[in-house]
């Protein structure tokens, strides 16, 4: 039950200004996708071996286009006063995971959960089923963009 | 180890619910018990609910003659359409089980102006939808009423299509409106999905909606690409979605965010 929880545990993101900040990104070309490995739970590699940056993490978390995880999670956002309740909070979220496992629930977190509501961010696209023509044969986010939620996140504690 | 187990038994159990519970839910609820209070004061007013213009234009079309027919809805169905039946509005979507085809009450209004020579109206057309509203408005206060006799083979491949993950976001309907109902997203409770309010006002886009519309935009925002206007895949959404619904008290034209 803990552990279910847990799982569930993960920076999400959701729908919501998608129209807007969609048509947008859709333009940037699309990248090579880099494979991954789990192990012990965790993805201990970055992606595409690329560093994070904590400062462009947090714009990308509450970016309703992008990572948009305030839909779902509460995190310690001075300029956001509404939170979705659907996840669980975040505040402290580096406390209780370590990079590792906060970049596999990032990147998908259904490697753990697979009826989990969360959006994988870093999914292969050929596993997308009926994606938009805009989007046919992109991540959710960029490489980089993972591992900026990733150190921002992990900075929570 | 054990708490490996634990999560394993709670998926299984959690599968179980779903499978029993997915299409009948014991209780269904309006999508009018998640929205704010605000918002059902708009739609409890039927001069401040946006959603009533529409009404009003479907009853002007219903009593006048449409472009290329040669009679009024009125003149079959008598002024303001007193004539139809509440009850048999609340029972569609129909099913004609002999070669089980699904009727919408969009589809049934398509066919009916076309016999009168009107050509046939698209899914989306404004005049239709207006129609379609002002009708299913005559039976608001009716309890949906889908007759699901001889429709398992529709609603499974409803719960199918309801269940399977979509566009970037990689989510199914069933992720919020059965998993989830009752949390924020953002700052908006997640609804049971039910049909009874529709055709409905959309506040989020400030326009009547209908539910073959509602599915689309959802799917839009997951960045999928939507199920074409007039395909079979959104019949099937509707009916399995209204079968869901039975029971509850038609609010057309409801508010909905």
């Amino acid at each position: 039950m803990h552990l279910a929880r847990t799982c569930s545990l993960v920076v999400a993101l959701f729908f919501s200004g998608l129209a807007v900040a969609g048509s947008g990104e859709a333009q940037v070309p699309v990248e090579d996708y880099c494979e991954w490995q789990v192990t012990d739970y965790e993805i201990k590699e970055p992606l595409c071996s690329l560093k994070g940056d904590s400062k462009r993490g947090r714009d990308i978390v509450s970016d309703s286009g992008r990572g948009n995880c305030i839909a779902c999670h509460t995190l310690p956002l001075k300029h956001i006063s509404v939170y979705g309740t659907i996840g669980p909070s975040l505040v402290d979220i580096g406390k209780r995971l370590n990079e590792g496992q906060l970049r596999l629930r990032v990147a998908d977190t259904r490697q753990i959960n697979p009826m989990s509501i969360m959006p994988g961010f870093y999914r292969h696209p050929s596993l997308i089923n009926r994606p938009d023509r805009r989007y046919i044969g992109r991540t959710f986010l960029t490489a980089q963009q993972v591992e900026d939620v990733v150190a921002y996140l992990k900075a929570l504690k | 180890m054990k708490a490996m187990y634990s999560t394993r038994l709670f998926l299984l159990t959690l599968g179980l619910v779903v499978a029993g519970n997915n299409v009948l839910l014991a209780e269904p609820k309006s999508g009018y018990e998640y929205i704010k209070d605000e918002t059902r004061a708009l739609q409890d007013d039927d001069f401040d609910n946006p959603g009533m213009l529409t009404v009003d234009r479907g009853l002007e079309l219903f009593n006048s003659l449409l472009p290329g027919a040669s009679k009024r809805c009125a003149n079959c169905h008598q002024q303001d359409g007193e004539g139809l039946d509440s009850k048999s509005i609340a029972r569609y979507p129909v099913v004609e089980r002999s070669t089980q085809t699904i009727t919408t009450l969009q589809d049934r209004i398509i066919a009916c102006t076309e016999r009168t020579g009107v050509k046939a109206l698209a899914p989306d057309d404004k005049n239709l939808v207006a129609l379609q509203t002002y009708v299913r408005h005559l039976a608001r206060g009716e309890r949906v009423a889908v007759d699901t006799e001889g429709l398992d083979a529709l609603l499974a491949r409803g719960e199918k299509l309801y269940t399977t993950r979509y566009g970037l976001i990689d989510m199914a309907c069933q992720h919020c409106h059965v998993f989830y109902p009752g949390t924020m997203i953002r700052g908006q409770h997640i609804s049971e999905g039910m049909t009874n309010g529709f055709p409905a006002y959309r506040l989020d886009i400030g326009e009547i909606t209908t539910v073959q519309q509602r599915v689309q935009q959802c799917l839009n925002l997951m960045r999928a690409e939507p199920f074409a206007s007039g395909s079979e895949e959104l019949r099937l959404f509707e009916l399995y979605m209204t079968v869901r619904s039975n029971g509850l008290a038609i609010e057309t034209p409801a508010v909905r965010y």
